[in-house]
């Protein structure tokens, strides 16, 4: 574990303010990340969660700079602190860069590894997974194909997948659910990425494979003092893995704090909603579960002022629905955008 | 509520022996060189008015059971008696294909996805009414009245008859795919991980209308689901499955809070529960879910379980009754002591 002290007054390891990435389509404009600002503490993991549409999953392809056309981040910043340990330090406006340069092309991969959601997609199924990874291994350091082979056993290795000398050279579709989500998390691991973006890394697994994976990630944490930003929908996944949680709700965070404030005090009323309306498995027997009102607008349908506002039983007229709040911390606690808390 | 073994309830469904096992063939001449064992000798029944839960992991044969009971495939063998509306009971399994259509009226489905279970080109209407007009039910008029009704009654708007499924969310297509469902005043609906494709706001409120529609229609459910949070907030009773084959059935509090399989536990605990402090120390399971095609001797899970002995390497167990309505098939079932969750 990392000293707290020294922690605390260590700079975050990146820095998103203001985050707005738009797609610019026929029909209009979906503003899937529309102002959008946290931070995400170092050596930490910071869960980003929402429903489908929040931008929880934009926001991780901005960082990394992979948002496909039509999509452009139009404003804002990413602001990544590297260490000296890897090679350049300093600070870098990640939202600056040319998506296809070098720099950011050495950045991903190399400073953010990226693990997805569905294994068997992101390989690809002409080439073996052991390939797969060498290639990545070559193109971030400088080294033969032996010894990218041999970092790539030991990946496979280290991620716990038997026999890795025989598997790295077979074809995902060959391996199970787990072991290709395990193979999945090598690979963004080859090249000792300081800060790892998960997006949904257990939703396609059964239950005792995702505790397998969380596991897994933990262990590996610990051991080489990453950085995790996990963005589920899952909050039983939250809680059980993250130290600092962002909730967003259309591309907006809502509200940001450690876990144990966000599962035992949530200011927000969105937060509080979501908390209240997921079946548990602490539950009594056949209980109705209390509701969120509606359902998530759809996106070219925006709702004025506080996008929640149409679902909110908290609801000011006249101030919800004119002015839109902003993220702003509750006495000492975690910040909350939301007018109960910050009169207009 | 179901009724747990009181004198006046009604077997709706008696689940005997199912089996459905799946060749695996391979070469020029496809012969046959094994077959997987899908679902193997599962018995169990479904009371009337009640909800049973078939939970598992990915190929622990849930759906496919469930596909045998709607006889949307054949069974290998086994019995699956039904009591109709009109009091006989007749053997789903065994019946020809001819004399299944008036059967299908009674037993419904409603699937897991809502975007590819609706066909896109037709409207809301088409969709609702089709059970109706392949059954024959109706005029025109009363078809749409009773369209109208359904609409009603999942929580819908009637004026919405004329629109196709893509204006519609997630959550409204599931509330159509279940009017869908109640057209014909079916007695059991198979739901099939309902609502493990929408959003957490969106689950509460479809499971939310489940319930309502059973306590108002007199429904008995067949809930199959991996979720076991859905899972405890719908059934009466529940019954987890592993390769093939039901290893614990129970009352659904008492399966959850006192299991008596190392599967159950273990599956229990895997469950991420949303609250921080309760990151309890979980059993994480070793290895993979065992291989249908080619399953480890005696019990199929001993590879995986913590408690095992070498009679559970070389006996397969039986499902035993060992308290008035819990069924678990383990050797060691009597003596070990599990955790479960929640009081």
């Amino acid at each position: 574990m990392v000293d707290p002290v020294t922690d605390s007054r260590a700079a975050p390891i990146l820095s998103v303010r203001d985050l707005k990435t738009h797609f610019f389509q026929d029909e209009g404009t979906v503003r899937a990340v529309d102002g959008a600002s946290f931070d995400v503490p170092r050596r930490k993991t910071l869960g980003i969660v929402g429903e489908s549409g929040c931008g929880k999953s934009v926001t991780a392809r901005s960082i990394l700079r992979i948002v496909e056309r039509p999509g452009r981040i139009v404003g804002g910043s990413i602001l990544l602190r590297r260490d000296a340990g890897n090679g350049r330090a300093g600070e870098v406006d990640l939202a600056g860069l040319d998506p296809a340069g070098y720099e950011m092309r050495q950045i991903r991969g190399g400073d953010i590894g990226l693990i997805f959601q569905e294994p068997m997609t992101s390989f690809s199924p002409v080439h073996t997974v052991g390939n797969q990874i060498i290639e990545t291994i070559q193109l971030h350091q400088n080294v033969s194909v032996e010894a990218a082979r041999l970092k790539a056993t030991e990946m496979l290795h280290l991620v716990g997948i038997p026999k890795p000398e025989r598997r790295l050279d077979e074809y995902a579709f060959q391996l199970s659910g787990g072991l290709r989500q395990r193979a999945m998390i090598a690979m963004a691991l080859s090249c000792g990425p300081r800060i790892l973006i998960a997006d949904e890394p257990t939703t396609a697994l059964d239950v005792t494979t995702q505790a397998q994976i969380l596991d897994l990630l933990r262990h590996l944490q610990d051991r080489e003092g990453m950085t995790i930003i996990l963005i589920t929908h899952n909050l039983g996944v939250v809680a059980e893995m993250c130290d600092e949680v962002v909730v967003m709700y259309l591309g907006r965070v809502v509200e940001q704090g450690p876990v144990d404030a966000i599962f035992h005090a949530p200011k927000h009323p969105y937060t509080q909603a979501l908390l209240r309306s997921i079946p548990s498995i602490h539950a009594t027997v056949r209980t109705e579960l209390p509701t969120i009102a509606g359902s998530i607008p759809h996106p070219y349908n925006r709702p004025s002022g506080c996008p929640f506002h149409p679902r909110c039983p908290d609801f000011m007229p006249g101030t919800c629905d004119r002015s839109e709040p902003s993220l702003r911390p509750v006495e000492d606690g975690p910040g909350v955008s939301c007018f109960l808390y910050h009169p207009a | 509520m179901g009724g747990l073994g009181v004198g006046s309830s009604v077997r709706l469904l008696d689940v005997k022996g199912l089996r459905k096992f799946f060749p695996i063939r391979k070469g020029f001449l496809k012969r046959e060189v094994g077959q997987v064992r899908a679902v193997d000798d599962v018995s169990f029944h479904v009371e009337k008015g009640e909800t049973l839960s078939l939970v598992g992991e990915s190929g622990c044969g849930k759906t496919t059971t469930a596909r045998c009971i709607l006889r949307a495939i054949t069974p290998t063998s086994g019995q699956t008696l039904f009591r109709g509306q009109d009091g006989s009971v007749v053997d789903v399994a065994s019946l020809p294909k001819s004399q299944l259509r008036p059967l299908r009226r009674q037993m419904q489905m409603i699937f897991q996805d809502p975007f590819s279970s609706l066909n896109p080109r037709r409207t809301l209407f088409d969709i609702v009414a089709e059970p109706l007009v392949a059954n024959e039910v109706g005029t025109r008029q009363e078809r749409v009245d009773r369209v109208a009704e359904l609409l009603r009654l999942v929580g819908l708007r009637p004026e919405y008859m004329r629109r196709y499924p893509h204006a519609f969310s997630g959550g409204q297509r599931q509330r159509i795919g279940i009017a869908r469902a109640l057209a014909l005043n079916p007695s059991l609906i198979v739901a099939d991980e309902p609502v493990s494709a929408l959003d957490v706001s969106v689950q509460a409120q479809i499971l939310n209308l489940m319930l309502r529609l059973q306590a108002q229609l007199d429904l008995t459910y067949l809930f199959v689901a991996h979720d076991l949070s859905v899972v405890k907030h719908v059934s009466d009773r529940v019954a987890v499955m592993y390769v093939g084959k039901i290893v614990e059935m129970a009352e659904t509090q008492r399966l959850f809070t006192a299991p008596r399989h190392p599967y159950t536990e273990a599956l229990l605990s895997a469950v991420p529960k949303p609250d921080p402090r309760l990151r309890a120390h979980r059993i994480v399971l070793e290895g993979e879910v065992a291989d249908a095609a080619n399953p480890p001797s005696g019990c199929y899970f001993h590879p995986r379980c913590r408690y095992a002995v070498d009679a559970c390497r070389q006996e397969t167990p039986r499902l035993e009754e060992i308290e008035p309505g819990h069924f678990v098939s383990c050797h060691r079932a009597r003596e070990l002591t599990l955790r479960g969750v929640g009081q």
